[in-house]
């Protein structure tokens, strides 16, 4: 039998009800057997002090809910092996979005950014009886793209979105918007190039890569970013 | 307190697959409508559904409605109503190609077509050979279609009230249901949504067990605000072990990886499904396997040095095609089950997964009760659709990826019912009844004010023991009794809750314990219906049913081919007739039979 583990953290935490202002809270937990990855323990955690709070609801790495700052890094509780993170365990808020409470931020400014992109399949002819027909190397373009949990790791790990995150799209939007670009249903190709070609919606990308870095289903805006401007430049010349 | 009041044609509790489907027919119609989610609706559990969805498009074996409609009554052990069966194969083309329409990134055939894949308990030609009838993308069928639902509703401007946790239910004196009053998380404040027309998409209830692979938020809300407001649930007992949950974790592997070749192997390797089901074997529908794989452990052929779990072998297959169609599932066996499963089997057990009954409606999405001697009376402005409702198409066990399919079909359908009743002028806004938000305030002021009680999440946990415990894959009368007599127990503890966070902003503390509160009406119930169900049924098998030539299987179909409504106030039991009778007359009643795979 191994012997009990302990993990000692250090919690960003704010309750704007009784705090005049931040503070990093040091506090440590006792893992049980099963508990394996952070937010077991983050969990475990609550169960000791119900004042700590965080969003999470599928814990495993599917709904994007528990994105969070971890030893500086953003990623999501659910999938963070608890046993491989350096203590004490620093857990701050995702950065760049306002924080409500504790590591819980406003998300409102990254899924404007989203919605912004028209995150939707336009196709304006009229449906047919059946499925629109699409080959598998066709439908293989959308891999690495649709996957997208909306978790906000890369948007907030991104510079150009710290410092303007109401002008430039973010690598999560850009990424659903190059989704569209990339299927063969859709038909709205230049008016969603024409809805990016601005110095701030796409070209505020400058390929620093923390997004890629970050994204924990292993997802590549950045690449998607590269395809955008060769479409924009394609449609230029 | 100070409520405020909002209006509205109606308001949609939930934003999982359900609310979305009946959120757009609002939408598209041009109806002021709320949707209330206590979740970003992308966070919802609908999101980690994988296999796919069933529909007899036929694109790669040949396939008809027919067939799915013999496959479901029969997988439901003749519980399942044979209208809203008939009804929901039917649709079933016509919902899966209305998602492709959206842009649900489908995987195909080599000629363009959905790519479809076989299911547990899904057949050709009434029972005979595999079909491939499960429309999936990949084995992120969920994650695709959630997405490209919630995609559709921002391009039809659906109002969306995100992270507003629905509290209460609210009727008038008539029992008609006016709205409900929710909660802000933000802000902690209560208001009163009032509304002509009320569905709840809620999802289920998993987490009334300890093992489930369940999301946190599958707390049963819209079943527990039902059943508090004096509406009985229906099959509660009715509960489905998933067969591949990761041994330990829970995270559930989908049933397509058996589609797609997959075999059960207990420790001395053996495919021992073929012994439980000779036709069928890993592909037997999901009761029957749970029920081997526990045999085989409880008889010593369990893996791993416990023996407590047995495998799930794929490493037959080609890297190409893990890569291809499982790659979710090879991430998920990484991640918590420390296995690639290229290289080796994943260790899985039967993890508790969807809940078959719900609240009762018919296959329009209307919630109906019994009332002057008829078991099916519509409430006027209450609608239900998706795992919180019970329509029932599931019976007493669900196939696989007929839940997505459930979803759409009576999503839309609770949807069109809606818009239907609102253009013909039957809905209207009734007054509301003085202090309608006093019980939900109650609610409040008792968690703020409440000393010497015990945390939320030991009474919690004693529930999900309890549970786990009493009513699992197999049961037994004794058990039952005593889980009867634990459950009301934990139920009373959980009167008096206490919560140390009293702050007003984001307090998930309360939340957590608002929750308890419905989970606490499917625990109870759950086990009261499985205790008084004195047969062997689908996913609900008893020790003491016998399987005999009066009773195959088990099931007692003299006495207990009728569906079990519990109604909270006193722990009451009734019971209604099943509907054996289909829709239309194109097609005959799925006649009785002693069901093997």
């Amino acid at each position: 039998m191994s012997s009990k583990r302990t993990v000692q953290f250090k919690i960003y935490r704010y309750d704007p009800d009784k705090d005049d202002k931040p503070y990093m809270q040091d506090i440590s937990v006792d893992l049980e057997e099963s508990d394996k990855k952070l937010l077991d323990a983050l969990v475990r955690l609550k169960a000791k002090d119900d004042t700590l709070s965080f969003r999470r609801s599928c814990r495993e790495g599917v709904c994007g809910s528990d994105a969070m700052n971890i030893n500086g890094k953003n990623g999501l509780a659910c999938l963070t092996a608890i046993d491989e993170l350096p203590q004490p365990v620093t857990i701050r808020p995702l950065p760049g979005l306002p924080v409500i409470r504790d590591v819980i931020v406003d998300m409102t400014q990254f899924f404007k950014q989203y919605h912004s992109i028209k995150p939707y399949l336009i196709n304006n002819d009229p449906a047919p009886e059946r499925e629109r027909l699409q080959t598998p190397e066709d439908r293989e373009e959308l891999n690495g793209l649709y996957e997208c949990i909306l978790c906000a790791c890369c948007s907030t790990s991104c510079p150009s979105f710290w410092w303007n995150p109401d002008k430039f799209v973010g690598p999560a939007g850009l990424l659903a918007a190059y989704r569209f670009l990339a299927d063969t249903r859709d038909q709205a190709t230049s008016e969603r190039l024409d809805n990016l070609e601005d110095p701030y919606r796409l070209f505020r990308c400058h390929s620093i890569m923390n997004c890629v870095d970050v994204c924990p289903k292993g997802l590549n805006p950045t690449k998607a970013i590269g395809k955008i401007k060769d479409m924009m430049l394609r449609r230029a010349v | 307190m100070k409520v405020a009041k909002r209006t509205f044609d109606a308001v949609i509790v939930g934003a999982g697959g359900a609310g979305l489907r009946a959120a757009l027919q609002l939408s598209e119609a041009g109806m002021k409508t709320a949707v209330l989610t206590k979740v970003f609706p992308t966070r919802s559990h609908t999101v980690a559904a994988q296999g796919g969805v069933a529909a007899s498009l036929g694109n790669s074996t040949e396939d008809n409605w027919h067939w799915h409609m013999y496959d479901t009554v029969k997988g439901s052990d003749w519980l399942g109503d044979q209208d809203a069966i008939e009804f929901m194969v039917k649709k079933a083309n016509e919902v899966v190609v209305e998602l492709e329409h959206y842009g649900m990134p489908f995987d195909r055939t080599d000629n363009g077509k959905i790519y479809q894949r076989p299911f547990g308990g899904h057949s050709q030609n009434y029972g005979q050979t595999p079909v491939s009838r499960s429309c999936a993308a990949a084995d992120r069928t969920g994650h695709a279609m959630l997405h490209a639902l919630y995609q559709r509703n921002v391009r039809a401007n659906t109002q969306f009230f995100v992270e507003w946790m629905a509290m209460d239910l609210i009727r008038n004196a008539d029992g008609d249901v006016l709205g409900v009053t929710a909660m802000e998380m933000e802000t902690g404040e209560v208001s009163i949504f009032h509304a002509k027309a009320t569905i709840f998409a809620t999802g289920g209830a998993g987490r009334i067990y300890y093992s489930s692979t369940n999301a946190f938020i599958n707390t049963g809300d819209g079943v527990g605000m039902a059943a508090r407001a004096g509406i009985p649930l229906e099959d509660m007992e009715f509960w489905q072990f998933h067969p591949t949950g990761v041994a330990g974790a829970g995270v559930l592997i989908t049933e397509g990886v058996r589609g797609e070749g997959g075999i059960l192997r207990n420790a001395s390797g053996e495919r021992f499904m073929e012994r439980y089901a000779p036709n069928l074997k890993d592909l037997a529908s999901r009761d029957v396997v749970s029920r081997s794989m526990v045999t085989e452990i409880n008889e010593g052929r369990g893996c791993g040095s416990d023996k407590d779990h047995v495998l799930l072998d794929i490493t037959h297959l080609s890297p190409e095609t893990i890569n291809k169609r499982l790659p979710g599932i090879r991430e998920i066996s990484i991640q918590f089950a420390g296995v690639d499963p290229i290289k080796a089997p994943i260790p899985v057990v039967p993890t508790c997964h969807y809940q078959m009954g719900g609240i009762p409606t018919n296959y329009k999405g209307q919630v109906v009760v019994p009332k002057d001697g008829n078991p099916n009376v519509p409430i006027a402005g209450f609608y239900a659709a998706g795992e919180c409702a019970c329509a029932s198409v599931h019976g007493a066990n669900r196939l696989g990826t007929n839940s997505l399919l459930d979803l759409l079909v009576f999503g839309k359908a609770a949807g069109e019912t809606v818009v239907n009743d609102f253009k013909s002028g039957q809905l209207s806004l009734k007054p509301l009844p003085e202090n309608a938000a006093d019980v939900s305030l109650a609610r409040i002021a008792r968690l703020e004010s409440q000393t010497g009680g015990e945390d939320v999440h030991e009474v919690r946990l004693a529930m999900q023991r309890t549970m786990q415990k009493h009513a699992g894959v197999f049961r037994f009368a004794d058990s039952l009794k005593e889980g009867v007599t634990a459950i009301l127990e934990v139920a009373e503890r959980a009167k008096t809750t206490q919560i140390k966070d009293k702050s007003k902003v984001w307090n998930t503390a309360r939340t957590e314990a608002l929750e308890l509160d419905n989970l606490i009406e499917v625990a109870k119930a759950t086990m009261i219906s499985a205790e008084a169900r004195k047969e062997s049924r689908g996913a609900h098998v008893r020790d003491d049913a016998i399987d005999c030539a009066e009773t195959p299987n088990g099931r007692d179909d003299k006495n207990w081919l009728k569906h079990t409504l519990w109604y909270s106030e006193g722990n009451r039991l009734d019971y209604k007739p099943v509907n054996l009778q289909p829709l239309s007359p194109e097609v005959e009643p799925i006649a009785l039979a002693k069901r093997t795979y």
